[in-house]
């Protein structure tokens, strides 16, 4: 029996990387540290994996040797005129690299599940820049968090201890022994009016029941006092809510109006109605001084904004408040990524085409226009002719018209489990686990980057995405040469 | 591979003091030899044509975060200029921040062969290593940011010296890096909560200590470790109007630092460190203080951080400057700071003829380079793409060589600029010698890299053959000509291998990344528990995590060096 430990965790973009992991027999015993998430991926992930390559023969997915799944996915690639490559989210930095020269020699799109998730956040930063750090500016500085639009307890879940509220740092201290007062005096008073409705009942006298308590018009005091604060603004109270030290509850897709009207007030302006996106002009009011007044604040915010009523407007809204803000103080946003290497799929894909998702190759040359290179208005258009998922499982996530078209032409998949979308594809090719079965590299959702461990040995003939995918690129480059093509794979116009 | 005889050029190899003879260079096995002894022999005829060593840039942002931020942000930047892809060469994108294939390849067309970056975050040093190991065709090296790690400040704020020693050493190490970059030191730890610092004696928010302490304590550090650059300073109040005071300072506070009169600091893209003035209206050039004082001592090398007139970006580690400049500019920022150590901020910039501050810009990174009389103590870059992408240099190449050249631009920038402008009475021009220094022999020798930025016999085989015949070309006078020559290389040759001709990618080749590991008596950082501890205190990654193993860089070239400590 073996612990490893600093294992980096491929679950969330928190990339933990705390993790210890008992082994035995090349088997996954325990998992110290990590949330839920991570404990049930590093436990799981071996069940209802595939481990042999499939093929659809006549309708059906049969077993097939490596080799033959190789070439077959190499045929339909080289042959298709506009194949899509899409997902890298899910392993590591080395396989996306692949991925993207893969993407260049068969003049198709690479694009990421950002297409789905932050895309709009990226389009946002495009327009107006923003204002950012790394985590451990959080974790040293921030007195005001603000989460905004996610919901890090289901999401994120080790966000709070690692990062923000639950830290302590150089120049600030941890929240939690006040989180824990507080839910200590929550807790007493619940238990103090169940104990005087029961004496009540057995006198037979009513118990006066507190009165609803109206809905404060202002904020509450203790946020303007020294120390960590975390407020939690969404359309419905989440598990993140409850511990927050204010809930702001705002109207759906009403995002935008009250960024705009935060910067308004922050620029001296005064708000014309009495309420926006269901919030009481007083409370904003008394928010822009909070905003405006803390030593330093952070914004992280989910696809709560970025997939509502405005998408990238939202982002851009909220990027421009925190930049408006660092006229007053210190002010950071941030984006709650979700999968543990969406960021570096985009960073990689930066680097070597200079642009972050949809890149389009059948030009012969990177070229980006989201809305028209972004595969999923791609397969709504119904314009590719083949597409390579890897590590992703589009089927169950996109609109319906595009997963149709999706299965309906050569699909082939690379990933480490079935899923939804490996049910429709024409060929199979089972991966190794990036972070447990693999090395490689990973970004965590603040562009840290962190070394992905290899803690057991995949099974036999399992290889990893990075392996099979340069496989698969070098039987391309064989059957072109074969074909006597050169990079003709792009238009002429 | 086979051996190659460049014959009967115009050979310039100043750190030889060889000076425009016609000479045969041979090289066999990847390095410059006395005479070839492989069976298979190319000859390149380079008559008529200048030979120097392949172009070596001290200081351009070619790779990492903060890079990568840029060519993010500015999808714009890229639609005009691409490169498809060929069967030699991978497809990219330029303009101001080409993607890494790109770079690669246009520095090689202009016969460079070594690139430094000259900022990387120690926290994210591996993410600049994978970027470098992308940029294919030049060795390259990174420098980390040192001045503001808190594993820094603290130990020198109580004059514990030989402790901060060890900890550069680790980081060296740890991060494989080259040569200790200090930017706008303090100000970007005061930066971590919105503010900066005033002069080099405003001591730093909650450490105790003053940017002078720390600029004079890493010199001190540096000499211990014997690493092969000096600290590689971007100074305080950059882009300040009456900053060169605050640049004699800085180079004042280490002239006794003791190096038997060799370089002990180096200023990089001095321009923009040498501005007069109290506000944007009085701005003044200052590059005739700077340049005295540099001009009588031996302590100091700098490099121009020349401008030209054109649309481009900004990105530097001085989040504060960056702030400023979005101020100033009113377009998109990018800000990141990084945990315990640095942060880095970028913003668009278009600089133009008819502005009276950039007009003098242009002008005070010329007068530096005039009037800085020793070629070995002031390089030619653009800070890239700060004040300008290094596909200019070419153009900067003719204003070095020719008054006319720049007289012309001259009558064209914004009058009262023009007025200002010392570059009419200015009229010393580079000679192909002084030019070979100031790209290529001079920043090799500042850098401590024996083997780069000259034609020896032992060098490495790395040569730029260019289209100009230096007894019928008077550049003074035909310097679109010289534009022209330097613009694409006849020849390039990396490591004995051709892989530019014409100006085009023949064969894409990788390079090294060279780093440098000082040996220690006592490796203090990494024995102590207590230091680990502290680690893990300050960063939000474990100690095992943040270290880049050896084998992440592509091609690993260590450089061991022997420390006082």
């Amino acid at each position: 029996m073996k612990v490893v430990s600093n294992v980096t965790c491929p679950g969330c973009g928190c990339l933990c990387d705390d993790l210890e992991i008992e082994v035995e027999n090349n088997t996954v015993k325990a998992v110290r540290n990590a949330c839920g998430m991570g404990e049930s991926k590093f436990l799981g992930y071996s069940l209802h994996r595939p481990q042999k390559p499939l093929i659809r023969k006549k309708g059906e997915l049969v077993e097939a040797s490596l080799s033959e799944a190789i070439r077959k996915s190499a045929e339909i690639l080289a042959n298709s005129s506009y194949p899509i490559l899409y997902g890298w989210s899910n392993t590591s930095c080395e396989a996306t690299s692949v991925g993207v020269e893969l993407a260049e020699e068969i003049g198709g799109i690479i694009d990421n599940t950002s297409t789905v998730c932050h895309g709009p956040s990226v389009l946002s930063i495009q327009d107006v820049g923003f204002s950012t750090c790394t985590l451990g500016q959080v974790r040293h500085r921030a007195d005001l968090i603000i989460y905004w639009a996610s919901n890090p307890w289901s999401a994120h879940p080790r966000h709070l201890e690692r990062y923000t509220n639950f830290t302590e740092g150089r120049f600030r201290s941890s929240a939690w022994n006040k989180y824990l007062d507080g839910l200590g005096s929550y807790r007493a008073e619940r238990r103090r009016q169940r104990a005087a409705k029961l004496v009540g009942e057995i006198h037979g006298v009513s118990v006066e029941t507190p009165p609803v308590e109206e809905p404060s018009k202002r904020l509450p005091h203790s946020l303007f006092e020294k120390g960590r604060k975390m407020i939690v603004v969404d359309v419905r109270r989440t598990r993140t809510a409850d511990i927050a030290d204010y809930f702001l509850q705002v109207e759906p897709n009403k995002d935008y109006e009250i960024f705009q009207a935060l910067r308004i007030l922050l620029q001296d302006g005064e708000l014309e109605v009495d309420s926006v996106g269901g919030v009481p002009a007083e409370i904003l009011e008394d928010l822009a001084d909070l905003l405006a007044g803390c030593e330093f604040g952070v914004l992280f915010f989910g696809v709560g904004l970025t997939m509502s009523e405005g998408k990238l407007r939202n982002i851009e809204a909220g990027i421009s408040l925190v930049r408006d803000l660092n006229q007053f103080t210190k002010f950071v946003i941030m984006p709650m990524r979700g999968h543990y290497n969406v960021t570096g799929a985009n960073i990689v894909s930066t680097w070597q085409t200079g642009y972050p998702f949809a890149v389009d190759f059948s030009h012969g040359y990177p070229r980006y226009n989201p809305g028209e290179t972004s595969v999923v208005d791609v397969l709504s258009r119904d314009e590719s002719d083949a597409a390579l998922i890897v590590a992703s499982d589009p089927v169950a996530n996109f609109p319906k018209g595009a997963s149709q078209n999706l299965i309906k032409n050569p699909l082939i998949v690379v990933d480490t489990g079935t899923s939804a979308t490996s049910m429709f594809a024409d060929v199979v090719l089972p991966s190794a686990v990036s972070g447990i079965e693999v090395e490689g590299t990973a970004y965590r959702m603040d562009r840290v980057p962190l070394p992905l461990k290899k803690v057991v040995q995949p099974p036999k003939a399992v290889y990893s995405d990075e392996q099979l995918l340069k496989r698969i690129l070098r039987e391309v480059r064989r059957i072109k040469k074969n074909m006597g093509g050169g990079d003709s794979q792009w238009l002429t116009c | 591979m086979a051996d190659l005889l460049i014959k009967n050029g115009f050979v310039y190899d100043p750190l030889n003091g060889v000076n425009g003879e016609k000479m045969d260079i041979a090289i066999s096995k990847g390095k410059i030899v006395d005479k070839m002894d492989g069976k298979r022999k190319k000859i390149i005829d380079a008559s008529g044509m200048v030979v120097m060593p392949g172009g070596v840039d001290i200081h351009s942002h070619i790779a990492g975060p903060k890079v990568n931020a840029g060519r993010l942000l500015r999808p714009e930047d890229h639609f005009k200029d691409f490169e498809a892809k060929t069967d030699k060469t991978r497809s990219g994108v330029g303009r101001s921040i080409p993607s890494t294939f790109t770079t690669g390849y246009r520095y090689a067309r202009m016969g460079y062969t070594t690139v430094m970056e000259p900022a990387m975050p120690p926290l994210m040093a591996r993410h600049v290593h994978e970027e470098l190991n992308d940029t294919p065709m030049i060795d390259k090296a990174a420098y980390p940011m040192l001045g503001d790690c808190w594993f820094v400040l603290e130990p020198l704020a109580k004059g514990l010296i030989e402790q901060c020693a060890a900890y550069v050493a680790w980081t060296m190490e740890a991060t494989r890096g080259y040569a200790m970059k200090l930017v706008n030191p303090g100000g970007l730890e005061a930066w971590g909560f919105g503010r900066n610092v005033r002069n080099i004696d405003d001591p730093v928010p909650y450490f105790n200590i003053t940017p002078r302490e720390i600029i004079q304590g890493l010199c001190k550090v540096n000499q211990l470790l014997h690493l092969p650059h000096t600290i590689h300073v971007h100074t305080n109040n950059l882009g300040k109007p009456g900053n060169y005071e605050t640049c004699l300072e800085t180079m004042k506070c280490v002239e006794n630092s003791g190096n038997d009169g060799k370089p002990v600091i180096h200023v990089t893209h001095c321009q923009f460190s040498a501005f007069k003035g109290s506000d944007w209206r009085t701005f003044e050039s200052g590059a005739e203080e700077i340049a005295k004082y540099v001009n009588t001592r031996s302590h100091v090398t700098t490099d121009m951080g020349q401008v030209v007139f054109t649309d481009t970006t900004t990105m530097t580690a001085d989040g504060p400057f960056q702030y400023i400049l979005y101020q100033l500019s009113h377009n998109k920022w990018i800000n990141n700071d990084v945990e315990t150590e640095t942060s880095a901020g970028i913003v668009p910039f278009r600089y133009k003829r008819s502005s009276f501050v950039h007009a003098l810009q242009w002008s005070i990174g010329l007068e530096l380079a005039l009037m800085i009389e020793d070629p070995w103590k002031i390089y030619m870059t653009t800070d890239h793409p700060n004040a300008a992408p290094f596909i200019f240099y070419p153009k900067i190449i003719s204003w070095l060589m020719s008054r006319v050249a720049r007289e012309k631009l001259l009558k064209k920038v914004n009058k009262r600029a023009g007025h200002k402008s010392l570059l009419g009475t200015l009229d010393r021009e580079y000679s192909f010698s002084e030019l070979a220094i100031a790209t290529r022999a001079g920043q090799a020798r500042a850098l401590g890299l024996k083997e780069k930025g000259h034609l020896g016999v032992g060098a490495d085989a790395d040569i730029a053959i260019y289209d100009v015949n230096p007894e019928q070309v008077d550049p003074s006078k035909q310097f679109r000509l010289v534009r022209k020559a330097f613009k694409n290389a006849a020849y390039t040759i990396k490591g004995g291998e051709i892989v530019v001709k014409d100006g085009e990618v023949v064969k894409s080749v990788g390079g090294k990344t060279f780093w440098v590991k000082p040996e220690l008596s006592n490796p203090i950082f990494e024995a102590s528990p207590r230091l680990k501890k502290a680690f893990e205190d300050y960063y939000t990654v474990q100690y095992e995590n943040y270290i880049v193993p050896e084998h992440h860089l592509a091609v690993s070239h260590p450089i061991s060096v022997k420390a006082e400590v």
